[in-house]
């Protein structure tokens, strides 16, 4: 197979006259990834300077943290290469750096708990040590951080959905916060009567990697999965069907704006902040942003937050975060290891938080009375993490994306008819999870 | 080359049109001044209202970034101040911007110089494959030829160097499109000089080299002109070239880095100091267009249209 | 090769000696053309050869049902990523109904390069002409009017986002802050709002360039037009329009090209994977980022030739002078000229058509 191959590629190149590409060919030849994935013993302990690859570090926490490692270390520094905010381009550069075999010298790499399986199959990752502990972490998020029962990427960050309320407009009419949809929308019909201009219910419905997870909680909070437990496609069922139909009628009688359908998390939060809506489904980061007294938010101190609501109970958010996972190029695995150990442990985890207002994986930091006093949503946020579904673990994971956002946004925008998008999801998916 | 010959004076620019046409203020004349008048107007609201939503959006307060009202109220410099904080290091980004602008546009007039006067005076058998192989290379899609090229510039062949993170990287491949447009104006610009002055230079006892040096050179000055700040603005606004090469924090040009503006936690897009860096950044280019804009009419005016 | 066809044409060369520099051009024209080609090898040459060689391969996706670990490497296909747009369509429901990925990118681009660039080319004359017509301040219009293009388009992609945001000005403005247009979702205004964008930046472009055009056609032109008693409309159709084609043909072909591949826009503005804004430049590299490099390599030769068969047509069509050579234009003509006499041969009564263009306008 390899030498046809190659005699093809090597056909080509005379073809096209260059005698550069028969060595660029070769470049690329064939090989089981499998037979070089898990590194040997002796790469684990080679140290020396490391690069440490995320997005951007937005609170300048991450380079304070990294001149205390670089203080303790000093043959063994850290730095910190910062990638664009946007995944897809954080993606696509770890990708280059590993089929070029390394060349952007990428070691530890902050991954979206999403990409693992494919970082993992690919053989961009390294398998990480069994000697590893990972007890005391988050359930979810060291599955997140798991592909064929083997540990690629350590938990680090974790994230689940909130569902943020008007607090004044609930007290003022005497309601409770919603648990199911149906609540949500009774209270919402008797808030509108005193306000007639306030939409109820937002999230991010805009065609990009926040629908998948809005989506998401909507097949799950209504009983539906996209994939069973040994992982068959099974996202046309009734219930996933009902899910998706609530949000279809949601639209339509305008539970939820129109408006929706652009927004992102940002644009979500500008309309809950300047008072539009009743319930917002965001994450955790919006807790301090709507806080603000500076006269950007209407609602500082009107507001609380709440698990999301489902179907006949409590919904079910979709797990986010971040792993950290080691490049299978790095030439220093050993401080990389090292690194990735000191970075998560539990009291940076914490520093971590405290700057970044980010979901730590240590779980006992969940009760920690310094974090809850000054993050009251961390109890609620434990129990949406502790109860999350995490998104469908696929090599092909951007298609398989691709194909849910296709198919929740025909719905959404009355395209296709609920049953007809998720039949059609269905057929995607079983062509894609294998 | 009887266009050469026709004397200069006969193109009456239309200021002196208007002078000549001053006699005759009829109704019509003052129509024709009031809707041109209008018509300017409407020009320049339409070229810059939406640039003053991007200066007035860069002047509220940085939580306000996405607010509607036609004036920042409070205004506040917060925005600009935030750009320039230490985190952001758009310093830098300038500095490099400056670098990789400036050395391509240079190369881009040296190579393209010699190149175009190649084609325009001599004669040789390839020149038609050569014309569009210029041509035909602007013609290939250039955002997936980035793949390809990235590991080429990243040491995955051992032939070709590691060039990540170095200003080469971004330089080289930004040369690809302003050489195609240089090569093109510049051969349209010198084909117009008859080369009856290089024979009267050389006549004279100068060297071909002389003569391209001491006539044609200057008498083309308006054409490289125009031809310099054409690609010093597309590679100042380069995009994708930068961020795929240039990655490291002290190598990213202005555009990437104002692209990868974040709030203080994530999610959170910062409008108002994205806005600024926005304003920061077309500032140059502003001072170039309004310093030079008379020039860069004549220079498009000898250049492309002959 | 290169050997052959020098010593070839050189007997001709020496017969139509023109200028100072005839002897021994080939070699010079080959050194002061060196490094331009050089750098186009570089950067474009190799890439589109290892470009074309990637489309006619395809990277291994199976997974090892043990380890999950996928079989890296790739096989060489043929033809198929080419043939497979036909055989195993990827059906996307964009503006224009459900259908293959592929044409409904294929028809974004031909209409945001129609629309745009013809309403382009209407206003950027449009302007050209209030501008030729100025009195007074014309230095401020002109600088004024190169602001939307001196602003790097990553920011203006930011910028028009900010204004046709849901509850942003756009809405505010038109009055429908309580119904307001999603311009940014993935529906036909988020293709109107694409137009507006690249026109605003781009109208400019082409009515300076038509500007300098107009610049030089002599004042006694429209003086005898004048004498004639023409009204404006016929100076206008009749004078000015042929005056200024051959520069206004030329910046409609370059814009034409480059709306051909445009990307950073609605990859901006719109976002990544939205049909109903997705150009071929884009879905290539949407399929890049999927590392599906040998399909990518194969929509971008399709975009490619494309392209190519856009700008022959506007060459053949609209007499584009772009290569503007003389000495290549004689040789056409002289080929022209032997095809007509053959056609007339043919034909006994074959009409003359009598064709104007940029060339033989100018000299």
């Amino acid at each position: 197979m390899a030498s046809k191959n190659q005699l093809a590629r090597l056909t080509l190149s005379v073809l096209s006259a260059t005698a550069l590409l028969a060595t660029a060919a070769c470049g690329s030849s064939s090989g089981a990834a499998g037979a070089s994935a898990s590194a040997s013993t002796d790469e684990w302990s080679k140290t020396g300077p490391i690069n440490y690859v995320q997005g951007k570090d937005t609170s300048g926490y991450v380079q304070g943290i990294l001149d205390k490692w670089n203080a303790l270390h000093p043959d063994q520094k850290v730095t910190l290469v910062e990638l664009s905010e946007s995944a897809d381009e954080q993606r696509a550069a770890m990708i280059k750096n590993a089929e070029s075999k390394g060349a952007s010298n990428y070691d530890v790499l902050s991954v979206d708990v999403v990409w693992t399986a494919e970082f993992a199959a690919n053989g961009y990752l390294a398998q990480l040590p069994s000697s590893l502990d990972t007890s005391g972490y988050l359930k979810a998020a060291v599955d997140s951080g798991t592909y064929f029962n083997k540990l690629y990427a350590f938990p680090s960050t974790s994230d689940g959905a909130l569902l943020y309320y008007r607090k004044d407009l609930l007290d003022a009419a005497g309601l409770q916060v919603p648990k199911t949809w149906s609540d949500m929308k009774a209270a919402c019909a008797k808030i509108k009567t005193t306000n007639p201009s306030i939409d109820c219910y937002g999230g991010q419905f805009q065609k990009y990697e926040g629908l998948t997870c809005n989506f998401a909680e909507m097949v799950n909070s209504a009983g539906g999965q996209f994939l069973s437990s040994d992982g068959k496609p099974t996202v046309n069922t009734p219930q996933a069907v009902a899910g998706v139909q609530w949000a279809v009628d949601a639209f339509k009688d305008g539970t939820i704006p129109k408006a929706a359908l652009t927004w992102k998390e940002e644009e979500s939060r500008k309309a809950f902040q300047d008072g539009n809506l009743v319930f917002l489904r965001n994450w955790p980061y919006v807790y301090t942003l709507a806080q603000k007294t500076d006269g950007s938010s209407k609602v500082a101190g009107k507001f609380g937050v709440a698990p999301i609501p489902g179907l006949n109970g409590p919904g079910v958010s979709t797990l986010g975060g971040h792993n950290m996972g080691i490049s299978k190029y790095s030439q220093n695995k050993g401080t990389a290891l090292a690194f990735l150990k000191w970075y998560n442990s539990p009291e940076n985890q914490k520093s971590n938080t405290l700057a970044n207002s980010s979901a730590p994986t240590w779980t006992a930091l969940y009760t920690d009375p310094e974090l809850t006093s000054k993050f009251a949503y961390l109890p609620v946020l434990k129990a949406s993490i502790d109860n999350a579904q995490a998104r469908p673990k696929a090599v092909k994971y951007g298609d398989v994306t691709l194909a849910i956002q296709d198919a929740a946004y025909n719905a959404l925008n009355g395209t296709a008819a609920p049953k007809a998008a998720m039949d059609d999801l269905q057929t995607k998916l079983q062509a894609l999870v294998k | 080359m009887t266009q050469v010959a026709t004397p200069v004076i006969a193109h009456l620019t239309p200021e002196e049109l208007g002078a000549l046409n001053k006699p005759h203020r009829d109704i019509s004349w003052w129509l024709g001044r009031i809707a041109s008048a209008a018509g300017m107007a409407l020009i320049v609201v339409y070229c810059l209202m939406p640039f003053y939503w991007m200066v007035i959006s860069a002047f509220r307060l940085p939580t306000m970034g996405q607010s509607t009202d036609y004036w920042p109220s409070p205004a506040s410099f917060e925005n600009f101040v935030g750009v320039f904080s230490p985190q952001n290091n758009f310093l830098r980004a300038i500095v490099n911007s400056l670098v990789v602008s400036v050395t391509t546009t240079v190369l881009t007039l040296v190579f393209g110089i010699i190149g175009a006067y190649a084609l325009a005076r001599l004669r040789f058998a390839a020149k038609g494959l050569v014309l569009s192989i210029i041509i035909g290379c602007s013609m290939f899609p250039g955002v997936t030829l980035l793949v390809p090229l990235f590991k080429l510039f990243t040491g995955t062949y051992s032939w070709f160097p590691n060039w990540l993170n170095q200003y080469q990287a971004a330089i080289i491949p930004s040369l690809s499109f302003g050489l195609p447009l240089c090569v093109w104006n510049l051969t349209a610009f010198f084909r117009q000089l008859p080369v009856e002055l290089e024979q009267a230079a050389m006549v004279d006892g100068c060297t071909p080299g002389q003569a391209f040096r001491k006539i044609i050179l200057p008498l083309a000055a308006p054409g490289v002109f125009t031809t310099a700040i054409l690609t010093f603005i597309a590679v100042w606004n380069e995009f994708m070239i930068a961020l795929t090469f240039l990655q490291s924090k002290d190598m990213k040009t202005a555009t990437v880095a104002l692209s990868q503006f974040t709030g203080n936690l994530g999610y959170n897009i910062p409008y108002g100091s994205i806005m600024a860096a926005g304003v920061i950044t077309t500032i140059p280019l502003l001072i170039l267009v309004l310093f030079f804009q008379r020039r860069i009419v004549a220079g498009l005016t000898a250049g492309g249209v002959k | 090769m290169a050997v052959t066809t020098a010593e070839r044409t050189a007997p001709v060369a020496t017969k139509r000696k023109k200028n100072a520099f005839s002897d021994g051009q080939g070699a010079l024209a080959a050194m002061l053309l060196a490094p331009t080609m050089l750098v186009l090898l570089l950067v474009a040459g190799i890439p589109i050869i290892m470009s074309v060689t990637e489309s006619f391969f395809r990277t291994n996706d199976r997974i090892d049902p043990q380890t999950g670990l996928v079989q890296t490497g790739t096989n060489f296909v043929g033809f198929q990523n080419f043939t497979d747009i036909f055989a195993h369509p990827a059906t996307v429901v964009g503006v224009y109904g459900s259908m293959d990925r592929l044409v409904n990118s294929f028809i974004n681009t031909t209409l945001f390069t129609v629309v745009c660039v013809i309403l382009e080319t209407v206003l950027g004359v449009s302007m050209a002409l209030i501008m030729a017509k100025a009195f007074r301040g014309r230095g401020l219009v002109r600088a004024s009017i190169l602001v939307p293009w001196a602003i790097p388009t990553i920011v203006s992609a930011m910028m028009w986002k900010l204004i046709f945001n849901t509850s942003g000005v756009a809405n505010k403005v038109l009055g429908l802050t309580n119904n307001p247009i999603l311009w940014l979702a993935d529906n036909k205004y988020s293709q109107i709002s694409i137009i507006v964008a690249d026109v605003w930046k781009t109208a400019p472009f082409i009515g300076l360039l038509t500007l300098a055009g107009l610049q030089t056609i002599p004042a006694e032109v429209y003086e005898a037009a004048r004498v004639d008693g023409a009204n404006a409309w016929q100076t206008f159709v009749r004078i000015t329009l042929p005056m200024v084609k051959p520069a206004l043909v030329v910046a409609v072909l370059f814009r034409t090209l480059d709306t051909l591949r445009m990307f950073d826009l609605p990859y901006g503005m719109i976002g990544a994977n939205k049909y109903s804004v997705e150009t071929l430049s884009m879905f290539a590299y949407q399929e890049t980022m999927q590392t599906r490099y040998g399909p990518a390599a194969a929509y971008s030769i399709i975009l490619f030739f494309y392209i190519v068969l856009v700008a022959f047509l506007f060459v053949k069509l609209l007499g584009a002078d772009v290569v503007g050579d003389e000495e290549l234009k004689a040789v056409n003509a002289q080929r022209k000229r032997m095809k007509a006499l053959h056609q007339q041969q043919a034909k006994a009564a074959g009409r003359v058509r009598t064709n104007v263009t940029s060339g033989s306008a100018a000299s």
